[in-house]
């Protein structure tokens, strides 16, 4: 059963400023990379990584990340202190651990949610040419530059 | 503490990385780093090598860190080895399941090192 008091409409106008936090305070603390918001999410042409984090429970729907191949190496190469041209396929883990990182700072920063709501093991794709067929009703979208570069982040909840 | 042999379990391993090198930029003395990529590859870790300190995240695949703190104690090797939870599930019920299974210490993703630091150090002060 849903908790009202989290999916009232005035509860979800927190929804963006909180994700925004919660994904800058994940870059902030693991890629000590502070940023920069976007007044509008960018166009996700080229942002050819995409990982994905379902969440099921009181809030139920998937969370995204999509950047580009070089984005996803340059997060790789801050995680581990690598260059980015010799991040292969840690590339993919990393974009997954961050994904999973925004999630739950994101649900624990929604009052009554942390409890409530699991998260899944992160899923990473490769390539652009796909589509997701899911029962979103409602979705929230926030955009970066990160080493100037867009992100995409991407809240689809079921209700 | 001295000479410190950790475990560290997460299904990622950029995660286990960057693990370690918080656990090095803490300052702490570390002989050895074990990694395992779940709570049953943990076990097994633990069955047949000595460690002082094992560092586990929560949701992974196969065996997650709260069914892997339950079954520790199993574990002849394991005795007094302190668990400490590094995890994205950062909810009190979260934590609180984390603490009553035998986890000594709890830290949210994200963090700093100098948050491991605070968590892992009174562990390991307490055990020694």
């Amino acid at each position: 059963m849903n908790n009202p008091s989290m999916t009232s409409a005035r509860t979800r106008e927190c929804w963006l400023p909180t994700l925004q936090l919660a994904t800058q305070e994940v870059f902030d603390l693991m890629l000590a990379c502070p940023l920069e918001g976007t007044p509008e999410p960018p166009s996700e042409e080229g942002l050819d990584i995409t990982a994905m984090v379902g969440l099921a429970g009181q809030l139920c729907g998937v969370l995204s990340i999509h950047c580009s191949a070089k984005a996803a190496s340059h997060m790789a190469s801050r995680m581990l202190g690598i260059d980015p041209e010799k991040a292969g396929p840690e590339m993919w883990d990393a974009v997954g651990e961050i994904c999973n990182m925004i999630a739950g700072n994101f649900k624990n920063k929604i009052s009554g949610l942390g409890d409530g709501c699991m998260l899944s093991v992160p899923t990473v794709i490769t390539g652009g040419d796909y589509n997701v067929h899911s029962m979103v009703n409602d979705s929230i979208q926030a955009g970066f530059l990160f080493e100037g570069g867009p992100v995409v982040v991407c809240l689809e909840v079921h209700n | 503490m001295d000479n410190i042999r950790a475990l560290i379990v997460d299904d990622s391993s950029v995660m286990r990385k960057i693990v370690e090198r918080s656990l090095r930029q803490a300052g702490l003395s570390i002989a050895q780093v074990l990694e395992a990529g779940n709570g049953a590859e943990a076990l097994a870790t633990v069955q047949s090598n000595k460690v002082d300190l094992i560092l586990c995240d929560i949701n992974m695949p196969v065996m997650d860190g709260l069914e892997f703190v339950k079954q520790l104690p199993g574990v002849e090797n394991a005795k007094g080895v302190p668990v400490v939870m590094i995890t994205t599930e950062g909810s009190e019920g979260h934590v609180v399941q984390a603490l009553s299974a035998g986890a000594r210490g709890y830290i949210r993703k994200p963090f700093t090192p100098d948050q491991v630091k605070e968590h892992v150090l009174p562990v390991l002060e307490s055990r020694s």
